[in-house]
């Protein structure tokens, strides 16, 4: 299984998503230049976090221009995996991969610290491994992730099972005190209906040793691992 | 400030408003055998600044430990260089940009991270850490300084929400994680805030570069962003002059950062380095292009010739003068070898930057600046650079302050419960946490860092590849060193290295930043000159040699200096990172041990108990407890004993190393019981009981800042061992409480319970005085 790590101008945490895949979990990776058009043959991409072309404008509107944005675009469309972590996130958003849009923090103030997070589905390829309910520590650090979309995207995120995580407590309650910025019903995370798209705030490339106070991450990169061990025999 | 075109016809005045004196002046004269014309003449002004040339402090600095067996490179490059072991090499250094960041607190504190950032990878190094040591005015009202106006309070909020999201937009966006420093309170940082950025790098010893240019015909490669009228005179004239009422208007000599374009950058000059193509690389910061060319001919002793019209411009009509003085930002220049140019612009260009060919190595040792072939100014770089002036201003020892014991801070009778006070002093900015400023940066890109703000006494970061990590603390006391400017810098530096040591680190260099008053002032170079002896005597005495750093004077504002301020960074190695150290306490049942480096004070009779009390008096004086309590500051800052605080350090690697440590926390502000209480909160549920012992009033057990001092955490099986090692370094150990289960905080001093309170209650104090004090 191969996993390619987009980089964008300004991104700045595609080393860290590299050194989770191939040096903790031991998976084949490979960087993947913004301007190419095509994606290494990669069997799950991912559009790590960072400030991509300096998000000057709104978060992730200029990235979702670069060149490579078609490949994934083609790529998600027919089924491809793709986890936008972060800015990764804000630009599935922006690219219309992900429904809703991210305004900046309740507080106007960038955040970086351990919250925590349910995971509220896990019948999707990035969730799979972990037990529905779970508590993850996982780290926050952006200036937008408070996410927003329309009362009937709401619903139908709701309906589809497409809220994937969702800020809470350290206990698990998901109230105003376990949400760090404002996100609309603690969202934390999402995927698309076909479940083959997710984005997420929380770094999970940061939370994948417990010398950095939390492995609670690796249960996603295990999840996309698995899934696709999975299917491969499937289709063998 | 004329900054028109080469047919103005230099005169003495002209020379004057550069800020050059007559003698300065007829120096440059004689220098060129000629009258400068005008690009000429802004181009000495500002080399012979005061911020690039070291005029006054030179002959001091010479005084400063340089070597060590570890140190690769000394002051005089764009960052020091040290040895980490495994064929790496950490390059770091710390500078301010105070005056900016008083104009203009978001842009000055931004441009503050980028330079520092651009000085340690223009070394070959990729950044790995930044810390930030900022000083402002106070933020509520202080009992030590009523006079402050309640506007003044509101513009030090200003001064400082502008601070922190500079730092933070510049790092966070950069991507290396902003983990450490301090933020300090005292009135004389109202008018003057102190911003000092430490950047952090390291690279393989064999990738190392120098900004030394080489080799005749060469191409001078300029890269980066592009060259506008931002900041011209920023570095030397902001920051070598005072603040006047008119400092305002010096809003346009600030200059603007882009995080972003350095960060490409920043990728960009690594895969150039990487190349094998390029010969010598500086960065363009004070005094821009001017800087960069004279100090890279200077040091290869060659000579650069440039040619104005290729340098990529940001807008039209800008004279040879504007290009030579312009402080944009996130611009670098490089030699190349010749011949393999294309390889280096083919980097830059897939990066999206310029990269334009502007001039070539010479023989010769000029530095020749051309405009479109028509040669605009020429000077010899070497006496440029190096033959400035140097002086050796006078120096006058202040009056002694008349003091007398009623400016000391009164004792409290033995049985006085000091809960309350105790809640004050959390409260105190100086003391509360930090967490709110420090959440605004991201501490953990990079994944690396180990010990985020807060979680330990210094900041962290592990190295990839290795089983080594860094530990990195910045320290600096103005207000004692205003109080005894020598034994101020020596405690800046023990403190330092003492919160290195308490991570588990062996410090083994330090780099130093300098904000002073004006060096015109005889007691302000009095001042300097103590401290660089007092940072002499402790940096030899911990083995830390200085290996860069930078001097900011003219910190003052309508005459008023800042108090002397000494800021000392302390990088330390950590062999096996698995042995960090961090402060909060682990586990109820363990034992708390006060380790001292002091050998036992001799017995107290009932005769020196008076002496004992006036002394501990006049020490306590100056600390946080008696500022922010009493609203005194006055006596001296507690003596000092490097060799006790050297024995301290020992022990507590040592301890380290055997892993039988569950914390370790130094004492520094707010004293033994501030020590205990941050290890508590560090640890979610637990609480602490202590039982102490001691003649001391209590008040000064409690909360006295007398160094060479820590608290450690244990597992009771462990005792023996570590009273045996702490003995056989020389180290008294007290067993002083345990950590508890019930989430209660308490401390009986002499049979009497003097303190007690709920761990969660303390914490709420400490959490958020700093986030309501904004607030208000």
């Amino acid at each position: 299984m191969k996993f390619g790590v987009v980089v964008f101008p300004g991104s700045n945490c595609d080393h860290d998503a590299f050194y989770a895949i191939s040096e903790v979990l031991h998976q084949p990776v490979e960087f993947i230049w913004h301007q190419s058009e095509d994606l290494a043959n990669s069997d799950v991409i991912i559009l790590p976090g960072g400030f991509a072309h300096g998000d000057y404008l709104r978060t992730g509107a200029i990235a979702r221009f670069s060149p490579v944005m078609k490949p994934v675009e083609k790529f998600a469309k027919s089924g491809g995996l793709v986890l936008g972590i972060c800015n990764g996130f804000q630009i599935l958003l922006e690219a219309g991969l992900l429904p809703g849009a991210m305004m900046r923090n309740v507080g106007l103030r960038y955040i970086c610290r351990h919250v925590y997070i349910r995971v509220e589905d896990t019948a999707t390829p990035f969730t799979h491994a972990a037990k529905k309910g779970q508590i993850l520590k996982i780290p926050i650090a952006h200036n937008e992730g408070n996410y927003t979309c329309d009362p009937e995207t709401l619903a139908q995120l709701r309906k589809n099972d497409q809220i994937v995580f969702r800020y809470t407590t350290a206990d698990g309650s998901d109230d105003a005190a376990g949400n760090p910025n404002g996100s609309m019903d603690n969202i934390a995370g999402i995927c698309n209906r076909e479940r083959n798209v997710a984005g997420m705030m929380p770094h999970p490339e940061r939370a994948v040793e417990s010398a950095l106070d939390s492995a609670d991450g690796l249960v996603i990169f295990r999840s996309l691992v698995e899934t696709f061990m999975t299917s491969a025999k499937a289709t063998a | 400030m004329a900054t028109a075109s080469a047919e103005i016809k230099v005169t003495a005045e002209i020379a004057a408003e550069h800020g050059l004196s007559a003698p300065e002046y007829a120096r440059v004269q004689e220098i060129l055998g000629r009258d400068p014309n005008i690009t000429e003449l802004g181009i000495f002004s500002v080399m012979w600044s005061e911020h690039c040339s070291y005029k006054s402090s030179k002959v001091h600095l010479k005084r400063l430990p340089v070597r060590g067996k570890l140190v690769v490179q000394g002051p005089g490059e764009n960052a020091g260089v040290v040895d980490i072991g495994d064929g790496l090499v950490a390059a770091f250094k710390i500078e301010s940009h105070n005056h900016p960041s008083f104009v203009e607190p978001f842009q000055g504190a931004t441009t503050g991270v980028g330079g520092i950032l651009r000085d340690i990878f223009t070394m070959g190094a990729r950044p790995i850490a930044i810390l930030d040591s900022l000083r402002f005015g106070p933020i509520t009202p202080e009992k030590s300084a009523p006079s402050v106006a309640a506007e003044t309070i509101a513009k030090n909020r200003r001064i400082l929400d502008g601070v922190i999201r500079g730092v933070a937009s510049y790092g966070n966006s950069f991507g290396v994680p902003t983990i450490g420093g301090e933020v300090c309170f005292e009135p004389c940082y109202s008018q003057n805030p102190l911003v000092n950025a430490l950047a952090l790098g390291i690279a393989k010893k064999e990738d190392l570069f120098f900004a030394k240019a080489r080799g005749t015909g060469n191409p001078v490669i300029y890269v980066g962003a592009k060259t506008g009228r931002d900041g011209i005179h920023g570095a030397s004239l902001l920051a070598s002059a005072e603040f006047t009422e008119e400092s305002q208007q010096k809003r346009p000599n600030v200059q603007v950062g882009d995080p972003f374009i350095e960060k490409l950058l920043l990728e960009a000059c690594l895969e150039a380095m990487a190349t094998g193509a390029v010969v010598a690389i500086q960065d363009m910061g004070a005094a821009g292009l001017t800087c960069s060319t004279t100090e890279m001919a200077s040091r290869g002793g060659t000579g650069i010739e440039i040619d104005l019209g290729r340098v990529p411009q940001r807008e039209t009509g800008m004279t040879p003068y504007e290009i030579m003085l312009s402080e944009s930002q996130e611009r670098m220049l490089l030699v190349a070898e010749k011949g393999r140019e294309p390889e280096v612009l083919q980097v830059f260009k897939k990066w999206g930057l310029d990269a334009v060919v502007v001039g070539e190595v010479a023989d010769g040792g000029l530095l020749r600046v051309k405009d479109h072939g028509q040669v605009v100014a020429e000077i010899p770089a070497h006496p440029l650079a190096e033959e400035g002036p140097v002086y050796r201003r006078p120096i006058t020892p202040p009056a002694p302050r008349a003091e007398t014991s009623a400016d000391w801070f009164a004792f409290a009778p033995a049985n006085k419960n000091l809960t309350d006070n105790f809640k004050r002093l959390l409260a105190s900015p100086a003391i509360a946490s930090k967490g709110w400023i420090t959440e605004q940066y991201d501490t953990m890109v990079r994944t690396n860092t180990l010990a985020v703000p807060g979680a330990g006494d210094a900041a962290v970061v592990r190295i990839k590849g290795t089983k080594r990590a860094l530990a990195l603390a910045t320290d600096g006391n103005g207000r004692w060193c205003q109080l005894n400017p020598r034994l101020g810098a020596m405690h800046a530096v023990a403190e330092a290295a003492r919160n290195v040591a308490c991570s588990g680190a062996r410090p083994i260099a330090a780099t130093n930043c300098l904000n002073f008053g004006s060096p015109e002032k005889p007691a302000v170079m009095w001042q300097f000159s103590e401290i660089i002896d007092g940072l002499a005597e402790a940096c030899t005495a911990l083995e830390t040699p200085i290996t860069g750093g930078n001097v900011s004077f003219y910190n003052e504002t309508l005459g008023a200096s800042i108090y002397p301020t000494p800021v000392i960074g302390i990088l330390g190695v950590i062999e096996d990172a698995a042995n960090v150290l961090k402060s909060g306490f682990r586990n109820s049942g363990d034992i708390i041990i006060l380790l001292d480096g002091l050998k036992e004070p001799a017995p107290v009779t009932v005769n020196t108990a008076d002496a004992l009390t006036a002394d501990l008096a006049r020490e306590f004086s100056s600390s946080e407890y008696s500022k922010s309590v009493a609203g005194i500051v006055a006596g001296q800052p507690p003596a000092i004993d490097l060799a006790a605080e050297k024995r301290l350090q020992q022990c507590l690697l040592a301890l380290a190393s055997s892993q039988s440590l569950q914390s370790a926390h130094d004492l520094s502000d707010g004293g033994l019981a501030v020590t205990l209480a941050e290890s508590c909160f560090a640890a979610p549920k637990l609480g602490a009981q202590m039982t102490l012992q001691h003649n001391a009033p209590a008040e000064s057990f409690l909360f006295g800042e007398r160094g060479a001092r820590a608290v450690i955490s244990i597992a009771p099986t462990k005792l023996d061992g570590i009273l045996h090692l702490a003995r056989e370094h020389g180290v008294a150990a007290t067993e002083i409480g345990n950590v508890t289960s019930d989430g209660i905080f308490s401390i009986q001093y002499n049979g009497s319970a003097i303190i007690e309170e709920s761990v969660e209650a303390l914490r709420e104090i400490w959490s958020h005085s700093l986030e309501r004090a904004l607030k208000q």
